[in-house]
């Protein structure tokens, strides 16, 4: 195990993967000579050289677009969006090209491709440039999303989503490219698409959750824990693939379940879940599921209306005390 | 003797008046000393988020929006702070927009990357690149629909020009013949990509496939940027149809408060010879001065005026209170609907708004 931070863990899967197969390579705005936004792509020009770490212009449609048709004859490309706002700009080609290559041509063209980069909101960047976007990706049939928490899940899991032969919306955190974690040492370290992970144990209530947001689901864990409630913290890490026996399992176990996402409410990732569970799981349900998501508006420049608009722990304790009847 | 004359010869020559010529000078110190200040507060924490300062580049905002009027409109990216000033928009509600507080020019929802407003016909603020080209089309086509003479001027950096929405605006705006103004500030980089880098074709070559008319113009050079622009709104307003202007600049901070200024991408020298040598306010300076019209006194003067008028704004803001927390979801609509539910999550704050 090293202890390293989610970008160098990133970094890794992208290194690891580039050398274990030629016909990967990164492109995306700034993600050579700068050694990308974020410094994600940081070393690999100089690893790979600049025919597959490639700076591209400021055109998100055709880039992307450029990435299916590569795809589409035979390479793997890993495109990055510096961050998924920029990426509504694309959206058409993700959707309309990628997502439904495989099956408009009964199966001639899969589409080993990844569309990675940072969703959801950093600190007071305002309206255009702080939103949860998996929700657009998860609708779509033949698109497959990953959003991984921790260090050890970013590695994994990218190495997963590069090896897989569906397009792959892989959605990071701004906030989380600091974040330290273990990470196994072994260079074939790869956790597949589709399985969830218990990041906390308890018997009391699940709070069932996904990406950056098993943080605030930890901390509303914790203070829980003082209060003498045990949760499950269920980490969803795929969105699609999604891990319906581990959504269940704890179901049975908790009987009470709260959903917590970044993202909007409408039509939001949590809407799906729960739809799963009363159908699968009604008999098992002691109150009715409740969803912690941020407020229903743009997110707001304004420190303190930003704080106020973004789903908190404090949000996560006053749901479980509700389905708890507390 | 004869350098006075060739200097004066700079006024005649663009027909600009000493007054004027002053008035301009006064205006891009502002934005210099405006801008400045809000890196101050960006480093105290006063600021959030990204902020992208516009220094290096106050000829362009001063020269190209000054000969409009107050009916005309301008659109812009992110890096607007001292255009939304140049557009008449107070300088106080700009600072206390960043500050993110109440008495921002949106109430502190916005942000150094939104700056709006209605009344002086600023139109924003945008963050997303190349997003206002179209915006800026739509007004101009609203402008035609309506019969009106006032034009729609659009800013947008170099790294905007290989967007779609470029194009598709650029290339309506002409099938339409809608009186829009095309404005690249071309300071060469976009973040840390040379133009070059990712455009095979000269930046005055990007309008002309539309049937556009192309004009290469030096931005630093504040005289020529306002004569510039003064013919050319004109001729727009007369019905010359849509202009693309490669407004050529430099940027003398990082592309944000959070980016280098140089790096691999240019070097120190590189931005230590521009500030020398294309400094817009220097440029401008160098010629009042020689031509007699202002002395290092009374630029002195000016530049305290500036970094008054910017400290007080620094002084508003900070004085404004934060948004009241029931800001928070207000203006997400327009109308309530009487029936049906807008808000969905389930949050009690919400009040009477769901
Ligand atoms: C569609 C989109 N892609 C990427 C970004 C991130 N980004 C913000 S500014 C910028 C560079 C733009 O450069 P340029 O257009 O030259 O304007 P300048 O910053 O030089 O004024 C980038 C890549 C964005 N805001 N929008
Ligand atoms: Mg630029």
């Amino acid at each position: 195990m090293a202890v390293m931070t989610y970008r160098e863990a990133l970094n890794a899967a992208l290194s690891e993967e580039m050398e274990r197969d030629p016909d990967v390579f990164l492109m995306g705005e700034e993600v050579a000579e700068y050694d990308g936004a974020y410094k994600v792509s940081k070393g690999l020009l100089d690893i790979f050289g600049s025919q597959r770490v490639v700076d591209s212009p400021i055109s998100e449609l055709g880039f992307t677009g450029l990435g299916v048709g590569a795809a589409m004859a035979g390479l793997r490309p890993v495109i990055e969006f510096m961050t998924f706002n920029f990426a509504f700009l694309a959206i058409d080609q993700v959707i309309n090209s990628a997502a439904k290559m495989h099956y408009m041509s009964e199966g001639q063209f899969p589409m080993p491709i990844v569309f990675r980069g940072p969703t959801g909101a950093a600190l007071q960047l305002s309206a255009q440039h702080s939103q949860a976007c998996e929700t657009y990706y998860s609708h779509a049939p033949g698109c497959k999303v990953v959003t991984p928490g921790t260090p050890a899940d970013a590695k994994g899991l990218l190495k997963a989503a590069i090896r897989d032969n569906d397009p792959v919306a892989f959605m990071e955190g701004e906030l989380l490219y600091n974040f330290k974690g273990e990470v196994p040492d072994d260079d074939d370290f790869v956790i597949p698409l589709g399985v969830a992970d218990l990041k906390h144990e308890g018997e009391d209530v699940s709070i069932i959750t996904h990406g950056k947001m098993i943080h605030v689901a930890l901390q509303a864990a914790q203070k829980l824990d003082k209060d003498g409630i045990q949760a499950d913290v269920l980490d969803l890490r795929t969105i699609r693939p999604l891990d319906m026996s581990a959504i269940l399992e704890t179901v049975r176990k908790t009987n009470r379940i709260v959903y917590l996402e970044e993202g909007w409410p409408y039509a939001g990732t949590g809407a799906q879940i729960v739809t799963m569970i009363q159908e699968e799981a009604f008999d098992h349900l002691d109150a009715p599921i409740i969803r912690v998501t941020q407020a229903d508006i743009p997110m707001p420049y304004a420190k303190n209306l930003e704080i106020l608009a973004k789903p908190s722990a404090d949000h996560v304790v006053k749901a479980v005390n509700k389905v708890l009847y507390r | 003797m004869a350098e006075k004359k060739k200097k004066k010869n700079a006024l005649i020559e663009h027909d600009i008046s000493e007054d004027l010529a002053l008035d301009l000078m006064r205006e891009m110190l502002l934005y210099r000393r405006f801008e400045e200040k809000a890196g101050e507060a960006y480093a105290i924490g006063k600021i959030g988020g990204f902020c992208h300062l516009h220094i290096g580049q106050e000829a362009a905002a001063a020269g190209s929006i000054k000969p409009l009027g107050r009916e005309d409109y301008v659109t812009s990216a992110y890096r607007e702070h001292t255009q939304a000033i140049a557009k008449g928009v107070d300088p106080n509600a700009v600072m206390a927009e960043l500050y993110g507080r109440r008495d921002g020019s949106s109430g502190g929802k916005g942000g150094s990357m939104h700056i709006f407003d209605a009344e002086c016909r600023f139109m924003g603020g945008h963050g997303i690149v190349g997003g206002q080209v179209p915006l800026a089309t739509g007004i101009a086509w609203k402008i035609k629909y309506r019969g009106e003479d006032s034009i729609s001027l659009v800013f947008m950096g170099d790294a905007a020009v290989n967007q779609g929405g470029f194009h598709e605006g650029l290339n309506m705006a002409a099938v339409w013949q809608l009186p829009c103004i095309y404005v690249v500030e071309n300071n060469e980089y976009g973040m840390g990509t040379a133009f070059d880098r990712v455009s095979k074709t000269e930046m005055s070559t990007k309008s002309s496939p539309h049937g556009v008319p192309a004009h290469v113009v030096d931005g630093q050079d504040v005289l020529a940027t306002y004569a510039f622009f003064r013919e050319l709104t004109a001729q727009v307003r007369e019905g010359a149809g849509p202009q693309y202007v490669d407004l050529q600049t430099y940027r003398f901070h990082g592309h944000s408060m959070s980016d280098p200024v140089s790096g691999t991408y240019r070097s120190v020298e590189e931005v230590e010879q521009a500030k020398d040598e294309r400094d817009p306010i220097a440029i401008l300076g160098d010629t009042l001065k020689g031509a007699g019209v202002l002395s290092q006194e009374e630029f002195e003067q000016m530049d305290a005026e500036a970094r008054q008028i910017a400290s007080d704004a620094a002084d508003f803001a900070d004085a404004s209170p934060l948004p009241d927390a029931d800001a928070l979801y207000k203006n997400v609509w327009a109308e309530i609907n009487p029936n049906g539910r807008l808000f969905f999550d389930g949050r009690p704050e919400q009040g009477g708004a769901s």
